[in-house]
């Protein structure tokens, strides 16, 4: 799982340089109503800035004579109110006004409330304390109540609704940054910075802000709207601006007596408010959608239920090796972002008879998960596909069959365990609940009988008082107990075959001593073949039984464990094994492997390896590398093998 | 004066929680650190090996006054460490330095490496801009990055790059002693390999002494001089590498060892399931490790066993009632 993600997460990176993904702008003008929205705000605030300069009558200039004017009366575009003075006018003043209180609030709101934020987030315990407990006392107010309070001590007046709108805000970005700020604050940079001799201070303005800076921005972009309307709601009530200037709250207060008589003096600065709040709210959530990292990587994309088979040239009848439970040949998924490909998987090869331990060794980002997880349609797509191969199942293309097939067999016949048991497991839900589920889900057992099906399986997995452990929550368990708990339930429905993703790697060497003798008894016992994808040729040695290794999408060497071990053909088999520490054997020189695999949007022509490869020649260059096979169930995938019968010319 | 340590730790023990709520309750208290005495010399390796667990990030972070022990004294260079970190981190941190677990976490993801490792020289030596590019082309060469990396952002490195640039951040205020919190356990082994090497070559460069602590036997192994064997908070073992390593005289110690995988070895021994570790909020009373000795009696049950050396042999010394012998 984690093999799949830095794969994916690889391509991601490369591309931010290369092709120039779209910029946060571009990104903003792709959503169209945020850009409806953006057009109408910028309008709005362009004309009420030009306001001065505008061929406008004084908006405060009363004229009796010319009282309630209806709209697009001559001189008067939008009509005139009780008083005479032109709607367009104040409208447009209105609008200057309103906007520069919203702002000018939300700016105070938002540099008070993430300072406090900050603070109590970075400084924790009784400083947050004393903060937050501050900050519950503003919000236990109904916010209008509190305003109104604020301006009845201040004394009514465009300043203080100002004031007044500002403090009833701080608490929401408070408590926003307060939650930011404190996970960032435990982060590692920071207390690298202060191993770097940063003072507190510099740490929380200098480290810890940038990383906020979005979602105070996020914060604001989505308060500024509402911001407006309090105002508007407060000179509504006549305690913001004061007559005769213009606000458009005050305007709807002023048409509010006449709403029946003349109903243009309200309704117009009312839609204004309608329109001016929803620009805003519009590109709001635009703004939000750009800058949230959340919403960034991808999590509004949610993937399908099953990977996309893109098979180009479908193949013929294959007819499985016998004595293969597992056959999959010429397997290849890619990943497709935009116009960039990624071939994670290029043409892999594997069988895995009844009881068989195959291991997949590879380094991070070599495809080995992406090819295991391809089995049962596990890549995500958007952006995973398969575009070619096969992978029979006793005979059955798992490619091929229907979305309900793969479902049935998904947990039944294949299963998988992988890396983290506590992110497998669902943290509120017993084990037991869970086994029961997985149990239930495959068979039509009642809830009793898959309750003492349950017991067995923990006590398969060798649990000791199973009957108690099954009403234990996932965080009551250690890793240990939590990895069996994954693999009883990968045991649910007697699995021909269980795909066990780096199953030990998060453990420690106790426990993982332990899970790899339980993995190695249980297929023992039960027949059932493991695909085990690791990275460790220690771990390799003591479950598998053949090996292939993995480099950049494809197997450049296969073979049993211990020919792999002994005798290694692949140059890249033999670094990867000399650069393990080894117990007992200080004197060896670890010999680092220099330079980084291909990057799989970009790969060369010919040996994948020779840009590393001591041996390499121009003819390893010049053209693909087929795998050749020498030996029983031995193959190499390099034209200068290590070993001379792996020689071919 | 070459003879004394260059760091001591004395019965260093750390405490989290504990103390009373609002109304009187007493909160649980967790030892992460119990009586902890080592000596670091100058010029070594010290390895700390243990699991997940068993204290040994809080005795990193103590070592470097990220957090203050709740009792005992930790001596650096002849100074009480304890007092200096709480009164300026800053000349502390210009001896002693720390290098992150997850090195891409230990990089602000929004400062360039030039930023970063700008700080220290700085902070911490206050040198003028001229100097800090002088040290900057110097420093990339150390860990044997090219010199154009400075001006990218972290997420653009790869895990091995990344420690690499944590390495050298560590490096840049000259320090004498680096404490590397499993610098290497996030990383692919071909990338591994290379921190090591260049971690190797530093130290003689630059005369450093290390603290080195990994879950990881071989790797630790591969680099020590000197090795602590860590459990629930205690040092079960210590002693060379080699002779802790060839004669484990700790039951845990052994147990460590066989369970290690390692290319071409077969089988390994495993316990039996019963292997939790003990609740930390309810310590057993005698020898944490009890539950799951093969060796234990009853004396392990009552009394806390001391570090003491096994078969008059002074260098290496096992807290346990029942050690291996030598064989």
């Amino acid at each position: 799982m984690a093999e799949a993600s830095t794969a994916t997460a690889t391509p991601a990176r490369g591309q931010k340089r290369s092709s120039g993904r779209p910029d946060n702008l571009g990104l903003l003008l792709n959503n169209k109503l945020a850009t409806a929205g953006l057009a109408i705000f910028l309008l709005i605030v362009l004309t009420a800035l030009a306001a001065p300069w505008l061929p406008l009558p004084n908006p405060d200039v009363t004229a009796p004579a010319d009282r309630l004017l209806r709209p697009l009366s001559e001189g008067h575009l939008l009509g005139t109110d009780a008083l005479g003075r032109d709607i367009l006018s104040r409208l447009i003043w209105g609008s200057r006004v309103s906007l520069a209180v919203g702002i000018s609030a939300t700016l105070i709101a938002a540099f008070f409330g993430s300072l406090i934020g900050l603070v109590a987030g970075y400084a924790g315990g009784r400083v947050d304390t004393l903060l937050m407990r501050g900050i519950d006392m503003v919000m236990a107010f109904p916010y209008i109540l509190l305003a109104l309070a604020i301006v009845a001590v201040l004394g009514p007046g465009l300043l203080n609704a100002l004031y007044a709108i500002a403090v009833v805000n701080i608490p929401f970005f408070a408590r926003n940054i307060r939650g930011i700020a404190l996970g960032l604050s435990r982060r590692e940079f920071v207390d690298a910075a202060r191993l770097s001799g940063k003072s507190h201070t510099q740490i929380l303005f200098i480290e810890v802000l940038p990383n906020v800076l979005p979602v105070i921005i996020i914060t604001m972009s989505t308060t500024v709207g509402w911001m407006i309307l309090e105002t508007a709601g407060l000179s509504f009530l006549g305690l913001g601006a004061q007559p005769p200037q213009a606000d458009l709250g005050s305007m709807l207060g002023d048409g509010r007596k006449i709403l029946f008589t003349a109903p243009h003096v309200s309704i117009i600065p009312g839609l204004m408010i309608f329109v001016l709040v929803m620009s805003i709210n519009l590109l709001g959530d635009g703004v939000r959608d750009v800058l949230d990292p959340r919403l960034k990587s991808g999590a509004l994309t949610r993937p399908v239920a099953r990977t996309a088979v893109m098979r180009e040239d479908k193949p013929g009848d294959v007819t499985p090796s016998p004595g293969a439970v597992l056959d999959v040949r010429g397997l290849k998924t890619e990943f497709h972002f935009g116009k960039e490909i990624f071939r994670a998987v290029g043409g892999v090869d594997m069988r895995l008879g009844q009881g068989e331990c195959l291991g997949i060794v590879g380094e991070s980002g070599s495809g080995k998960s992406v090819a295991a997880m391809s089995i049962m349609g596990l890549v995500p797509t958007p952006p995973g596909r398969i575009i070619g191969g096969v992978a029979l199942l006793e005979g059955e293309d798992l490619f091929s069959v229907s979305d309900e097939r793969v479902r049935q067999l998904r947990g039944s016949a294949v299963s998988h365990v992988f890396q983290d048991p506590l992110s497998t497991l669902h943290p509120l839900f017993t084990v037991g609940d869970q086994l029961i589920e997985a149990i239930q889900a495959h068979q039509p057992l009642s809830k009793s009988q898959a309750s003492e099906r349950a017991a067995e399986l923990l006590k398969l997995v060798r649990i000791p008082n199973p009957g108690e452990r099954l009403k234990a929550y996932p965080h009551e368990l250690s890793g240990g107990m939590r990895q069996r708990v994954c693999i009883a339930m990968a045991l649910a429905a007697d699995a021909k075959i269980i795909i066990a993703d780096e199953p030990t790697t998060a453990l420690d060497v106790t426990v993982q001593a332990q899970v790899l003798a339980l993995l190695d008894t249980l297929r023992r016992e039960k027949n059932t073949g493991i695909l085990f994808i690791t990275h460790d040729f220690g771990v390799v040695s003591t479950i598998c039984d053949r090996v292939a290794v993995m480099y950049a999408g494809q197997f450049v060497e296969t073979g049993t464990t211990e020919e792999i071990l002994n005798t290694p053909a692949h140059p890249y088999t033999a670094k990867l094994i000399d650069c393990v520490p080894v117990l007992g054997q200080t004197e060896r020189r670890l010999d680092a492997i220099e330079g980084r695999p291909p990057v799989v949007n970009n790969l060369p022509v010919g040996c994948r390896f020779a840009a590393r490869c001591p041996r390499a020649q121009d003819d390893c260059r010049a053209a693909p590398i087929p795998l050749f096979e020498f030996g029983e169930g031995r193959a190499v995938r390099c034209i200068h093998p290590l070993i001379a019968e792996a020689g071919h010319d | 004066m070459t003879d004394a340590p260059l760091l001591s730790i004395e019965q260093a023990e750390k405490v989290f929680g504990g103390g009373r709520t609002l109304f009187g309750r007493p909160r649980p208290a967790v030892h992460a650190v119990q009586d902890v005495t080592i000596e670091v010399r100058r010029g070594e390796t010290l390895g700390v090996v243990g699991e997940s667990g068993c204290g040994k990030s809080t005795l990193a972070r103590m070592i470097v006054g990220l957090d203050a022990p709740t009792a005992g004294r930790i001596v650096f260079d002849g100074r009480d460490l304890v007092a200096e970190a709480g009164k300026d981190l800053r000349r502390l941190s210009r001896e002693v330095q720390y290098v992150f677990q997850d090195p891409v976490a230990s990089l602000n993801p929004r400062k360039t490496i030039r930023t970063i490792l700008e700080a220290p020289l700085i902070h911490l030596l206050g040198l003028n801009k001229q100097a800090r590019a002088a040290r900057l082309s110097e420093l990339m060469d150390a860990v044997n990055l090219a010199p154009e990396f400075l001006d990218r952002y972290p997420h653009e490195f790869s895990g091995g790059q990344a420690q690499r640039i944590g390495i050298a951040r560590a490096l840049a205020a000259d320090p004498k002693l680096i404490v590397l919190d499993e610098p290497v356990s996030a990383l692919d082994v071909s990338v591994q390999a290379q921190v090591l090497n260049i971690l190797d070559g530093l130290k003689d460069r630059f005369g450093l002494t290390y603290v080195f602590i990994s879950h990881d036997l071989s790797v630790v192994e591969s680099v020590s001089d000197r090795v602590a064997v860590m459990y629930f908070g205690r040092i079960v073992e210590i002693g060379p590498a080699r002779s802790v390593f060839r004669r484990p005289r700790h039951p845990y110690t052994h147990l460590l060892l066989q369970s290690a995988p390692a290319p071409g070895r077969k089988a390994l021994v495993s316990e039996d399931a019963n292997t939790e570790l003990p609740d930390p909020y309810n310590p057993p009373p005698g020898c944490a490790f009890h539950a799951r000795c093969p060796r234990g009696t009853d004396v392990c049950n009552a009394k806390i066993p001391q570090l003491e050396a096994v078969a008059g042999d002074d260098s290496q010394r096992a807290a346990c009632f029942h050690p291996h012998e030598r064989r």
